[in-house]
């Protein structure tokens, strides 16, 4: 008697264990990665590389997670976020380098700045649908290395040579490595970030968000300010798509017009795409992707030219282009749509 | 003044360029709604096609049929194959597939041709003419293409079969349909010639800029603007389009320079095309989207 209360007790503590990890796995995740500069740094097993890639991972699912509220939950494209990338890169290394800012007083005054940025553009962005607000955001994202250069912002920009500034070192004496300190940075404004976002998509803006995308026509009817709301999500998503690009600047130590190329944009699309147009795990996703693809693609592509015998050095860019297009027929929702479908039909059967 | 003249005339011969995008562009937008932005790629392609048979030792106008035959069945392939399955499909998935094609057909160039700059030597014979001082031959050459080119375009639409079925497809596809005309190959018909305008465009821009994957970049943002300027749905004016562009790209150079060399403050020069370009398509778009010569779509609610 005695033994199978006390088996079953155990069994109950673990299905509780079981139900708390499910409920509350986000947290567990979020503390897990929050102690991994002392776990892994202290045991060895996790270098300073790993940090910084994880950190540029964190940092691309902010970018992503940019362009998903506006892409994604409002309905208008762009292929030029790019550009508020580089804004917010920019304003954060012209203050800590002309200005002597501390790291973390930038990213506000990121937000402002690339708030700013893209509410401007949002305005005539306006009046645009669909392809032609696609048209004009590539545009943009064609041209921003050049606005860069442009030489009465030299005096700022530093021109074509760019701007190197200097990793910030753990405050109160942290026993950390500055790319760990940069990690834990890096990670508490994703999860601030992100938080907001679930929150602002919950909330009476972010229904009037979707309900824009799904039909604009109708949520004007039902008394939504459609411009407004547009020009507005269009600066939120420039927020935070710049405060990714200040964190980039700030853990790569260099700012320069040349890295904020074409390609830069189309990285953040496919990104947004790859994940998952309309979800927020998605833009983890797509930051993990695009981080993946910029570190490994040429390695994975040398690997296939030699498994088929091809007999030309494939570029990484096929094997992206390829993905993107097959992507698009599979799973338009994105990994993250393809994931919560296959789940779906899983516990269906 | 003799300087200004001259800026005119070599902006002239880019818009033929920029004409020759823009007339790509608007093929595929007339027939199928949708902005290409794989066709500077496309057209990039064609031209390392083309360079690839003049260094076989063809000559450049037996090369010039062949790849425009080629790019043709590129073109009417990419539709039947890529884009006929996402019929209906909403617009973002368009876009990336577009964007797609454009990474393949970019990093393929650069794959099998490299990276390195090729010269493409200009087809047209190298003499002196009255008023060759203000602009070359090649420049003529590429002006009487394009030119020649739209004679072509308008005559096929305006006077063959062919043409009627084309367009009649393209502006009320259910009737057309109803009509015996097979809507779905008319579509890949339309992405096909855009394609085969495109290798003209592309062969034609070789031999004033170097050739490599990246040329086609500046060139397709302008592309863009003279289709929109002239109304991106209508032909004619996507090539007065692209002239006038190319004459306004030159002209804002060149007002920007006299205004350094009298007042010594800098605003704007040869740095800044593309910030130009953006401009242009920027305030187009949001002051007369339908451009100079398109007529305005009315949307049924």
């Amino acid at each position: 008697m005695a033994t199978t209360v006390s088996s079953t007790g155990t069994e109950a503590g673990i299905q509780n264990v079981f139900a708390f990890i499910r409920r509350r796995w986000l947290w567990l995740l979020i503390a897990f990665l929050a102690l991994l500069p002392i776990i892994g740094g202290k045991t060895g097993y996790i270098s300073n590389f790993w940090f910084l890639q994880l950190s540029l991972m964190i940092v691309y699912a902010i970018a992503v997670l940019g362009l998903n509220l506006l892409t994604g939950f409002n309905g208008q494209i762009s292929l030029g976020h790019g550009a508020f990338f580089a804004v917010g890169a920019y304003t954060a290394a012209i203050l800590i380098d002309q200005a002597g800012w501390p790291f973390w007083a930038t990213l506000p005054m990121a937000a402002v700045t690339c708030f700013v940025a893209g509410y401007l553009f949002g305005l005539p962005a306006l009046r645009l649908e669909g392809h032609y607000l696609a048209l004009a955001t590539f545009a943009l994202a064609v041209a921003v290395p050049q606005i860069l250069k442009y030489r009465h912002f030299e005096g700022f920009t530093n021109g074509v040579q760019g701007i190197n500034i200097f990793k910030a070192d753990p405050p109160f004496g942290l026993p950390l490595s500055s790319d760990q300190w940069m990690f834990l940075v890096v990670l508490a404004v994703a999860v601030l970030m992100f938080w907001i976002a679930r929150n602002l998509l919950d909330s009476r803006t972010g229904r009037a968000m979707t309900a824009i995308r799904d039909h604009a026509m109708a949520a004007s009817t039902m008394g939504i300010n459609v411009p407004r709301y547009k020009a507005v999500v269009f600066g939120i998503s420039a927020i935070y798509t710049g405060i990714a690009g200040a964190l980039h600047a700030i853990i790569f130590e260099f700012v320069s017009p040349d890295s904020f190329r074409f390609e830069l944009s189309i990285a953040i699309l496919v990104g947004a795409v790859v994940g998952g147009i309309a979800s927020l795990p998605g833009a983890v996703i797509g930051g993990v992707f695009v981080q993946m693809i910029e570190k490994y693609a040429d390695a994975l592509t040398k690997k296939i030219s030699a498994a088929v015998h091809l007999p030309l050095e494939l570029e990484p860019w096929t094997i992206y282009g390829i993905a993107l297009i097959v992507l698009m027929y599979t799973m338009p929702t994105g990994i993250a749509g393809g994931l919560a479908a296959l789940w779906r039909r899983m516990r269906r059967s | 003044m003799e300087q200004l003249i001259q800026q005119i005339a070599s902006g002239i011969a880019n818009g033929a360029i920029y004409a020759c995008l823009a007339l790509a562009l608007v093929m595929i937008f007339v027939s199928t709604d949708h902005i290409n932005f794989a066709q500077g790629e496309m057209a990039m392609f064609s031209a390392f096609l083309c360079w690839q048979l003049l260094d076989w030792g063809l000559n450049f106008w037996i090369a010039l049929p062949i790849v425009v035959v080629v790019s043709f069945l590129i073109g009417l392939s990419i539709e039947r194959v890529i884009l006929r399955p996402l019929h209906g499909a909403p617009v973002l998935s368009v876009v990336v597939v577009f964007i797609g094609l454009l990474a393949i057909f970019h990093s393929l160039a650069g794959a099998i041709w490299t990276h390195t700059i090729k010269a493409f030597p200009s087809p047209f014979p190298q003499v002196a003419f009255a008023g060759s001082g203000y602009i070359g031959p090649h420049q003529l050459g590429m002006i009487a293409v394009t030119v020649g080119l739209l004679g072509a375009l308008f005559a096929f639409f305006r006077f063959t079969p062919l043409g009627l079925a084309m367009r009649a497809a393209a502006q009320n596809p259910a009737s057309a349909r109803l009509a015996g005309v097979s809507v779905d190959w008319m579509l890949a018909l339309g992405w096909g010639l855009a394609a085969a305008i495109g290798a003209v465009a592309g062969t034609m821009v070789a031999p004033a800029v170097y050739l490599e994957p990246n040329m086609m970049a500046s060139i397709l943002l302008y592309g863009f603007a003279g289709a929109l300027v002239g109304g991106i749905s209508s032909p004619g004016g996507a090539v007065a389009g692209g002239f006038i562009v190319g004459v306004l790209e030159n002209l804002v150079a060149y007002f920007g320079n006299l205004l350094e060399k009298i007042t010594g403050f800098y605003l704007i020069g040869n740095g800044e095309k593309l910030t130009v370009a953006l401009i242009i398509v920027i305030t187009v778009l949001t002051l007369k989207p339908s451009g100079l010569f398109g007529h305005v779509t009315v949307k049924r609610v």
